[in-house]
Formats: structure tokens, C-alpha cells, sequence
């Protein structure tokens, strides 16, 4: 029965999965660029909530670090992909150091190396890190990432300092940003699932406990961390390829802020529910543009306020957590199951009485 | 390097500590009754200097009214943030909290650059503060010699209260245990809201005291002094006020040292501060004065 259902449920996916693929198609005929790039940025909020999450929701280990390793990610990838003219250009002040200056990899590599040279860093924070619990924990991650910052600012040699690389090629394009967060989801929702995804949750659940099930606390914080942190390399590198223009304060406590609302709005512990609230930031960080800009109301003219746009983001983000205090999913699932229920629920019942 | 030079930066270190301190405490007294890091704390800071700032400017009232009533201003400031933000999440889990602290952050941020504007304005500074004596050498700002005797009066008056009155009783027995607390008919909301209070209080002197050593006040000010306090008062063991202020004193004279003699290494004073914090986390994973 739950073999079967399983089955189902496999052929579903695919079908949403083709489904994707197919509106990827369409959209990228008929779209202008700008929705285009709005897409691209849901796509890349979905593997960072997503990979956040994992962390944060499931392991219950609060990570202020995810802009630290986004920023590794995305250095790491644009060094790889720039050409050395390119390199040259850019690097004006302090030229670039040797072996960095000639390499020049397709964008594949430089993505895959971007990930795990942010898997490796995650494992090399997290490693001493994790004998720490709570609100350590998370001061010690937010240090990473300002720690991060600060070295990427002043290694001139290697990152251009505050300059920053400007006119990186843009590789991101849906096919990249969509493929790779439904890897992410993909990954994500498995791991969860399994053996190892139910002892990440026994350890939110209580360490101890957990501890004194068998449970390596070590191994599997740890793994959790690799994980988050290989695709926050990835989202990392997707966005520096986007948006053209990088530097080290780019990657501020401002995003990981953005992302753990991202995570706090799906619910803590929610991968549909992270899907969700991503695709409804991204796309409310955009309309909130109009309030910036000045505006006649019934022959009052009312000029645009700098800021109003994050004003109000914030006044939302603390009615959703006052007010709905488990995001908009709790840590519940979107489940096929679940729909059918919706949809029929008379059918149910007659399999019930069977 | 002569001996001067060291007496110069000690005692610029000394002055700027303090100053830490006054922050760091306000950090460590919410968690020592919350078990909450107040994100807001540095903006609370940064408020402070615009309420003084419009005190001045605007209703023109002279610099001493001006400043004591900025910090009152503070000082409710603080509880009202407790009210909305914190009070309602009284019994949630800790990561809704932090959240909200997290969110309060960025609301009085946006806020401030909403209404106050985000360009830097100069901040007033009264003739007395401006002064520069010279012993024996060293060059001491009147604000260098202020700043300790204030911040050691504030810290007289704090430990009186927390030591020798009924609320500051009533406050440590909340950080020993909120729910016995509770239960023995203390008001807790009522001493949250006082411990907010001082706190943000505390923090308010420190902001003008701050302004008044760099006189340029803007929405963003708060960030990184809020960080590095927060960071002393880990250092010092998240808590404990005495670790609070040990810390602050620490932070102080390591980023004035740091910068000093190590020029090269300038840059990464930032990056110096928090693996200071992560190694005497790793030492003592409660910090230096922590409590078990």
C-alpha cells in the first residue's frame, strides 16, 4: 500500500517537475527580463530558505552564518568563471595572486567547486562550533559571517577588497536557478526523510535525549551544517552570476536577515512552506518598489520616501511574528496525500471502512 | 613606540571601554532575565542621540535638560520595545523570540531613516566636552576624562539598585529562575519592563556619550558599536554584569591598541574581536564570568 502510494507520488513529482520545465520554456520566449530576473531571484531565495531551514528548522541549531558561506560561494565560483582579461580589468589597485589569475573554468566547475569549498568551510566553523548550543551558537556563526566580511574586505589580493568584482557574465539564467533549487528541495526532502533526517529532528527535539538514543550529536550537526552550507555556496554563487556586481558587503547580516524571515514565514521546519514564503518575498520585495516612488493620490502629490519599502517589510515580518507565531505552515508538509484529502474527502472514507 | 604614546592610546582605550561597558551591560541584564539577545539594543543606542539631537535642535532646550531627557526617553523607549515585542512572546520558543528581536532591529533602523532621514547630521557638542588638557604630554579630550567618571557613577547606581533594593532583588531572583520567581508573586512583567528600563537607560548615556566623542549621528550608527558591545558582553559571560563590564574594558583597549600599534592589521579589528569571543567561547563556553 505505501509502496503504491509512493509510486504515485514519484509520478506526480515528475509531472511537476515536466511541468516546470515546460513553463521555463514558455517563460522564456514571452517574459520581458525583468520578470525573468524576478524568477531567477525566487528560484535562488528557494535553495537559501530551503538550505536555511535544514539547519534552523530541522536540526533546531539557530545559524546566523548563511551569508558568510553564501559570500565564499560566490567569490569562489566568480574567480573560477572570469576570464583573466576580465580579472585584470577589475583587479586595477592590488593585482589578483598567481594561480588564481590564469584559471579560468566553465561555469559547471566553478559551481560545484563554489559548493564545496562552502561545504568545507561549513565543516571547518562547524566542527569546534556545535559543542555550543543555542544563542552561543548562534553569536558564534553571526561572528563567522562578520568575520568573513571583514577578511574579504581587507584581502585585497585575493578579493579586491571593498571594490568588489564588477560585470561578472551572467550565467544564471532559469534553467540554472530553477535546476538547481529543485536539486536543492530535492535533496533536502530525502535527507529529511530518512534515518538521517528523523535524528537531526530527535536532536531539535532534545539533545539529550537524542544524545542518549545513540544518536552522534557530532556527526549529525555536522551534517546538517555541510549540507546547508554546500547549497548556500551554490544560491551564493547564482546570485553574484545575477546580479553582476559583488562585494563583501553584499553579503551582510541584511540577507541572512532576509533569509531567516524567508524560513520564519514558512514555518520553522516547513520545506513547501519555505517554497512558499520565498516565492511570496521575492516577489512582495518587488511591488514594495512602488512605494518608494512619488505619487499622486486625488491630486496629492506625495513624494517618493527613501527606506519606506524596508519599513514597511519590517512592519510585516513582526506582525507574522506576533501574530502567526508558526509561519504560514507550521511544520507541517504540503503532501499529495493531504490534497487528495481535500479533494475527495468521500473517497477516503469508503478506503477507511475497506 | 614611547611610552607617551602608550599612555595616549591607554587612556583613549580606557574612555572608549567604558563606554562598552555601558552598552554591554544593557545587553547582558535582558538576558540575564529573558535568556533573549536583544538585537534592538544597538538601535535603542542609536535612538537615543536623535532624541537628543531633537531636543537640541529643534525645541532648542539647553544641552543638560537635553540630554536628561533623551535618556528618559530611552529608558521608555526600552520598555515600550519590551511591550510589543518581546511581552507577547512571553511563553513561545526562544527562536520566535530572537526573531522578533531580530525584526525590532531592522523596524527602529527603517524607522529612523524613514523619518529622521539617512544622511549623517553633526551632533551638538557644549563647549565643556570639546576641551583638550595636556599632562605631562599626553593629550586628554575632556569627553576621555567625562566618560569613566559618568560610566563609574552609572555602574555605582546600577549595582545599588540590583544589590540592595526590593526590584533589584526581584530581578535576580527572575534571572535564577523565572518561573519560581513567578510563583513567589513577584511581578515579572512589571520587572522586565524596569530591567528594560535601566538597560536601555544605560544605553542612552552611552549613546551621548558616544556622540559626543564622534559627533556624527545617523540611522546606521548603532550597528557596530551594538556589535562590538555585544560581543564584549559575551566575552564576558552573556549575564553578569561585572563580565559585561570587564568586557566592554576589554573591547575598548584591544581595538584602540590593535589599531595603534598594529596599523598594518587595522582592517580586521572587527574580525580580532569575534575570535576573541569565539576562543574564550571555546575556552569557556559561558564566557569569562559566566554563571554554570
Amino acid at each position: 500500500m505505501i509502496r503504491k502510494k509512493m509510486k504515485n507520488n514519484n509520478k506526480l513529482n515528475c509531472i511537476v517537475i515536466l511541468l516546470i520545465i515546460i513553463s521555463i520554456f514558455f517563460v522564456e520566449r514571452n517574459f520581458d527580463a525583468y520578470i525573468i530576473r524576478i524568477l531567477n531571484l525566487c528560484a535562488i531565495y528557494i535553495i537559501l530558505g530551503v538550505s536555511l531551514n535544514l539547519i534552523n528548522g530541522f536540526t533546531g541549531q539557530f545559524s546566523l552564518g548563511h551569508a558568510g558561506f553564501m559570500a565564499i560561494g560566490a567569490y569562489t565560483s566568480a574567480l573560477l568563471y572570469m576570464s583573466p582579461e576580465l580579472k585584470e580589468v577589475n583587479y586595477f589597485i592590488t593585482p589578483l595572486i598567481w594561480p588564481l589569475s590564469v584559471i579560468h573554468l566553465p561555469f559547471v566547475f566553478s559551481l560545484i567547486i563554489a559548493g564545496l569549498v562552502s561545504a568545507g568551510v561549513g565543516f571547518l566553523v562547524g566542527a569546534p562550533c556545535l559543542r555550543l548550543k543555542g544563542d552561543y551558537l548562534a553569536i558564534v556563526t553571526f561572528g563567522f559571517a562578520e568575520i568573513i566580511r571583514v577578511v574579504f574586505n581587507n584581502l585585497q589580493s585575493v578579493t579586491n577588497g571593498p571594490i568588489g568584482l564588477k560585470g561578472l557574465p551572467t550565467y544564471t539564467n532559469l534553467w540554472w536557478s530553477w535546476g538547481i533549487a529543485v536539486l536543492t528541495v530535492l535533496v533536502v526532502k530525502n535527507l529529511v526523510n530518512s534515518s538521517y533526517g528523523r535524528a537531526l529532528k530527535s536532536i531539535r527535539e532534545n539533545e539529550s535525549a537524542a544524545e542518549a538514543m545513540g544518536i552522534n550529536l557530532f556527526f549529525h550537526k555536522s551534517l546538517a551544517f555541510v549540507v546547508g552550507a554546500f547549497f548556500a555556496g551554490l544560491g551564493g554563487a547564482l546570485l553574484a552570476s545575477l546580479v553582476m556586481t559583488i562585494d563583501p558587503n553584499t553579503f551582510s547580516f541584511l540577507l541572512t536577515f532576509q533569509l531567516i524571515v524567508i524560513v520564519i514565514v514558512g514555518g520553522l521546519g516547513s520545506i513547501t512552506g519555505t517554497i512558499i514564503s520565498a516565492t511570496i518575498i521575492a516577489v512582495l520585495m518587488e511591488l514594495l518598489r512602488a512605494v518608494e516612488a512619488p505619487m499622486n493620490i486625488f491630486g496629492l502629490h506625495i513624494p517618493g520616501i527613501p527606506g519606506m519599502r524596508m519599513l514597511i517589510f519590517s512592519i510585516l515580518l513582526m506582525s507574522v511574528v506576533l501574530f502567526f507565531k508558526k509561519g504560514l505552515m507550521g511544520n507541517k508538509e504540503w503532501s499529495w496525500e493531504g490534497l487528495f484529502k481535500k479533494l475527495f474527502p468521500r473517497q477516503r472514507e469508503i478506503k477507511e471502512g475497506d | 613606540m614611547t611610552f607617551n604614546a602608550f599612555l595616549q592610546n591607554l587612556s583613549n582605550g580606557i574612555s572608549l571601554g567604558f563606554l562598552f561597558a555601558l552598552i554591554a551591560i544593557g545587553y547582558s541584564m535582558v538576558y540575564g532575565v529573558l535568556n533573549l539577545i536583544n538585537f534592538a539594543h544597538g538601535d535603542i543606542f542609536m535612538m537615543a542621540t536623535f532624541f537628543a539631537y531633537y531636543a537640541i535642535a529643534f525645541f532648542s532646550l539647553p544641552w543638560g535638560i537635553a540630554f536628561f531627557l533623551a535618556i528618559i526617553l530611552t529608558a521608555v523607549l526600552g520598555v515600550l520595545v519590551d511591550r510589543f515585542a518581546y511581552r507577547p512572546l512571553r511563553n513561545s520558543p526562544r527562536i520566535s523570540c530572537l526573531c522578533s528581536a531580530i525584526g525590532m532591529s531592522f523596524l527602529l533602523e527603517n524607522f529612523a531613516i524613514v523619518v529622521f532621514g539617512g544622511r549623517p547630521k553633526a551632533f551638538f557638542r557644549p563647549e565643556v566636552f570639546t576641551k583638550v588638557f595636556t599632562i605631562s604630554g599626553v593629550r586628554v579630550h575632556s569627553v576621555s576624562i567625562v566618560t569613566p567618571i559618568i560610566a563609574i557613577l552609572a555602574l555605582l547606581v546600577l549595582s545599588y539598585i540590583i544589590y540592595r533594593t526590593k526590584v533589584g532583588l526581584a530581578m535576580r531572583a527572575i534571572s535564577r529562575d523565572f518561573d519560581t520567581a513567578n510563583l513567589m508573586g513577584i511581578n515579572i512583567n512589571k520587572t522586565i519592563a524596569f530591567t528594560f528600563a535601566i538597560g536601555s537607560g544605560l544605553a542612552g548615556i552611552g549613546a551621548i556619550l558616544w556622540a559626543l566623542r564622534y559627533p556624527q549621528i545617523y540611522p546606521y550608527m548603532g550597528i557596530f558599536p551594538g556589535w562590538r558591545a555585544f560581543a564584549a558582553a559575551i566575552m564576558g559571560g552573556i549575564g553578569s554584569i561585572r563580565g559585561a563590564t570587564l568586557g566592554g574594558f576589554l573591547v575598548g583597549v584591544l581595538t584602540i591598541m590593535i589599531v595603534a600599534f598594529l596599523p598594518a592589521l587595522a582592517g580586521y579589528k572587527d574580525a580580532f574581536i569575534f575570535i576573541g569571543v569565539i576562543i574564550v567561547l571555546l575556552w569557556k563556553p559561558k564566557g569569562l564570568f559566566g554563571e554554570d
